[in-house]
């Protein structure tokens, strides 16, 4: 017996929905042996991780909260991926995007208005987009490698962002811990319920619906899926291949900002050393599990979401490290770029002939 | 060099079919079938290629011809049917086993790794390549010998298509098989160049090497085949000795049915004011192994058909970017029906009436993972056809309107409605990319290779209408390697080679002698004698090799 893949003659819409499905199932079969391996019960492993947290309310709403960066800089994300640019570096842009907002109520922390929080927010946008216009210039200029250069900055970005809390933004009410001051309420997201949900939530689902029809329906979504499925053909076509790098890295760049902001703001409300459990890497899971396709990502920022609370769940309930979380994140990615060969390719089993009548 | 180049020429008057099946048989398929999917691509087929023998393989693209060479060749596993080698069974696994039989091949899609270098991508394809420098040398020579010159240090991904091929040749040659199987190795060569390679296929025959020879030139396999086996929908309709048949009786055997003849209006057309001209046109090389364009002079008239012949690698693909706004060049350089337009982008020249047609078709003319109303939408979404509703909302239904349109007037086969490009075969995909372009009646049409790898139905159909379109007024520019479509519908023919255009000649007072000495670098001489200007009557044969 034999197995070989065969190459489809188009993609195969039917493994498009499924390749996700089947990579979220064979983590769990993953998940569970790691939790026997662990001594623990797998059952009760995979339903105090992955089940528990839906049937309580507070975890439910820190669901949404943990989701909305991760949705937000996701679809950002998707769009550069779908134009072949790979933007590794998007904690750096939330990060730099979460210092740019910060400006504003720290330093100038009397400014309190109606347009506080609206400046912020533009503040961390454009902060996010030009830390992320680095890579894309140095791109589209000399050739260089996106990938390693928007990793490094991200790093550059947190090592920034430690000097400043430290440093010069240190607040000096602070007993000199390593914080900012608290943002005034003009400078707070307006919460929503009773925990800790903002309006973050409403705004990004706003953002996903707008880029959900600019991708599928506008000339530019057009243009960003050709550039990346055949750079040549895109230059037929009219399109520049570094216009676009420019432009769709300012588009991610400015939505990890943007989501940096939005977390200080919302859920921290003030500057911390470390302000994001590696949001900006575990977005990028979400980006592939969601089919690069906005909707696809709403749905997959819940599950990278529910690893988090579910890591946490586990290390309270059963004793086991919450870096299980990571693990099964990487799991996650590694299963759905591997279902996604089946997207292309169908997977054969045949006899092999030979050896059979060899045998005969 | 080789022991079996130097001696006797092949014996002309040997015994042509009558008595093969008493000569000795080197490969032998008894009942192969290969079935992809719903589509039987070889059924039941039985072959005997002799020792010594040319023994062409004829068919219509998608008749399954590559699907049985490659049977042969060990990379596809039939389904059923045996290969006798020598008399003995033999299982072919893969293509090691096959090369270890003796049997060698040249692909029409190459198989070559883009980032190595020649002598590289040669060395492993052989069991024992030995020293680099020696091994180079042996390419170098080798390569040199049969008329398709190779640098060994060149990087394939900077080589074009022509050249590829010569290493794929070569990288067979090296090997001293008992049979290579070679499928369809002049389109890429001068008339010269196959002269010379026929010599060869000839002078192997001799030494008892047997040739399986696929081509679409009826005329060549008449000349050098000893044997032809047509292929028509996957199973031998016919076998028969070339020699003895006419080029019109050998296509209707693989088509089934008369092809219809291209009728260029026999006289001269009605000349309009001139729509492009390029006036002393400079590219620079984009890579230390492109070619780089020099001094290229060429109006092309609302009214008529320009070819440029050429070998492959000559500068066509600089010539074409240049043309269509890929590449940017000086605003003077080009100028499409009086403006300058050398410095504006591929979308203005649309937008101007231009149209363009590369030599890619998969990847350049069209992206194989978007459905062809996606397609479409790639090279018309600012020529004012609806494709774009207000809001800069993309219109699907004027897209799909388009497609079937298109669909209808080129006769477009797909398995279903709207597939994706690369579904699409070969030449159904050209009909589709050509069709996107001539549905627009365009003023300008530049097109690249406009039937390679097209099936001779398909082929006249894109002919005719590139005819028809220049009749309507517009200019229309083709750039081919195929002399015969040159000479089917060319009204003035000019030639490129290294970067330098030579005159275009009125078709009457060329042919194929003139046209390959200018291939082979006789536009240089010419241009070098003329200066700046372009002479009115060609030179005397220059070089003065004949």
């Amino acid at each position: 017996m034999r197995i070989e893949l065969v190459k489809r003659k188009e993609h195969s819409q039917l493994m498009t929905v499924l390749s996700p499905l089947l990579a979220v199932l064979l983590t769990l079969i993953t998940a569970a042996i790691l939790f026997s391996l662990a001594g623990k019960d797998p059952i009760e492993g995979l339903f105090k991780f992955f089940i528990e947290p839906l049937f309580d309310s507070w975890s439910l709403q820190e669901l949404l909260v943990k989701a909305t960066p991760l949705v937000l800089i996701a679809a950002g994300l998707s769009v550069c991926y779908l134009s072949n640019n790979w933007n590794i570096g998007a904690e750096g842009q939330f990060v730099v995007g979460a210092i740019c907002g910060s400006f504003l109520p720290i330093i100038f922390p009397d400014f309190q208005n109606a347009l506080t929080l609206p400046l912020m927010l533009l503040f961390g946008i454009a902060g996010g987009a030009c830390w992320a216009l680095i890579p894309a210039i140095l791109k589209a200029r000399f050739s260089t490698n996106e990938i390693l250069s928007s990793l490094m900055l991200v790093y550059v970005g947190n090592l920034l962002l430690d000097y400043l809390v430290r440093g010069p933004w240190r607040d000096p009410d602070g007993y000199n811990f390593p914080e900012s001051l608290l943002f005034s309420d003009a400078a707070t997201m307006p919460s929503i319920g009773f925990g800790r949900l903002t309006i973050a939530a409403p705004i990004t689902l706003v953002v996903i619906v707008v880029l959900a029809l600019v991708l599928s329906r506008t000339l530019k979504g057009f243009e960003i899926r050709v550039m990346g499925e055949s750079p040549r053909a895109g230059e037929f076509a009219g399109f520049s291949k570094g216009r676009l790098t420019l432009f769709v890295f300012a588009i991610s760049g400015g939505l990890a900002g943007l989501a940096g902001t939005m977390e200080v703001s919302g859920s921290l409300n003030q500057l911390l050393p470390v302000i994001s459990p590696g949001y900006g890497f575990t977005a990028i899971i979400v980006a592939f599990l969601g089919r690069l396709n906005p909707i696809g990502i709403l749905i997959a920022g819940f599950v990278l979401a529910l690893s988090y609370i579910g890591g946490e769940g586990v290390q309270a309930s059963l004793g086991i490290s919450d870096k299980i979380s990571n693990v099964i994140q990487g799991m996650l990615l590694f299963y759905v770029l591997a279902c996604d060969t089946l997207i292309l390719y169908k997977v054969r089993i045949g006899h092999n002939r030979r050896t059979a009548s060899q045998g005969a | 060099m080789n022991e079996w180049q130097n001696d006797k020429t092949p014996d002309e008057t040997e015994p042509r079919p009558s008595g093969r099946q008493t000569r000795e048989a080197l490969l032998e398929a008894r009942g192969l079938t290969k079935r992809f999917g719903d589509t039987l691509a070889n059924e039941n087929v039985d072959l005997r290629i002799n020792k010594g023998e040319i023994h062409a393989l004829l068919g219509e693209n998608g008749a399954g011809k590559s699907t049985l060479v490659k049977s042969f060749y060990g990379s596809l596993e039939p389904d059923s049917g045996e290969i006798f080698w020598l008399g003995q069974k033999v299982n072919i696994d893969n293509p090691s086993e096959a090369r270890s039989l003796g049997i060698g091949m040249v692909f029409q899609h190459f198989s070559l790794f883009e980032a190595l270098t020649v002598v590289e991508n040669i060395a492993l394809a052989l069991p024992n390549p030995g020293n680099m420098a020696e091994l180079a040398e042996r390419i170098r020579s080798i390569s040199e010998d049969y008329g398709l010159p190779l640098n060994p240090a060149d990087v394939v991904a900077d080589l074009p298509v022509g050249i590829r091929q010569r290493i794929e040749i070569i990288r067979c040659l090296l090997q001293e098989p008992k049979l290579i199987i070679m499928d369809e190795p002049t389109s890429v060569l001068t008339p010269q160049e196959a002269d010379r390679l026929f010599v060869t296929l000839e002078r192997l025959a001799g030494e008892g090497c047997a040739v399986l020879y696929i081509s679409h030139r009826l005329e060549e396999v008449q000349r050098i085949c000893h044997h032809a086996t047509i292929l028509r929908h996957g199973r031998v309709v016919s076998e028969c000795d070339p020699a003895r048949e006419t080029a019109s009786s050998l296509a209707r055997m693989m088509v089934g049915v008369d092809v219809a003849n291209v009728s260029a209006a026999a006289n001269a057309p009605q000349l309009g004011p001139v729509r492009l001209r390029l006036t002393n046109l400079d590219l620079p090389a984009s890579s230390p192994f492109a070619t780089e364009l020099t001094n290229i002079n060429l109006d092309v008239h609302a009214g008529e058909v320009v070819a440029i012949a050429g070998v492959a690698g000559n500068g066509q693909s600089e010539l074409f970017d240049a043309i269509s706004g890929e590449r940017p060049v000086a605003p003077e350089m080009i100028t499409m029906d009086d403006l300058p337009s050398g410095a504006r982008s591929i979308t203005w020249r649309r937008q101007k009436s231009a149209a363009f047609v590369p030599e890619e078709r998969l990847g350049h003319g069209s992206v194989p993972g978007l459905e062809l109303t996606g397609n479409i939408t790639l090279t018309r979404h600012s020529t004012g056809d609806g494709l774009i509703a207000s809001l800069g909302l993309l219109s699907r239904t004027a897209a799909g309107r388009l497609e079937q349109k298109i669909k209808r007037a080129f006769d477009v086969r797909m398995s279903h409605d709207n597939p994706e490009a690369r579904s699409l075969s070969g030449g159904n995909l050209q009909k589709f990319v050509v069709g996107r372009e001539l549905d627009r009646r365009p003023g300008i049409m530049v097109i690249n290779q406009p039937t390679w790898g097209v099936d001779a139905g398909a082929a006249a159909l894109i002919r005719q209408a590139l005819i028809d379109l220049a009749r309507s007024g517009s200019a229309v520019l083709v750039i081919s390697q195929d002399l015969d479509e040159i000479f089917e519908i060319a009204d003035r023919i000019a030639v490129v080679s290294r970067g330098i255009l030579s005159k275009a000649e009125p078709v009457h007072i060329m042919n194929r002698e003139k046209i390959g000495l200018l291939m082979a670098g006789g536009a240089e001489t010419q241009a070098a004698k003329s200066g700046q200007q372009a002479p009115d009557v060609l030179p005397e044969a220059p070089g003065g090799a004949v």
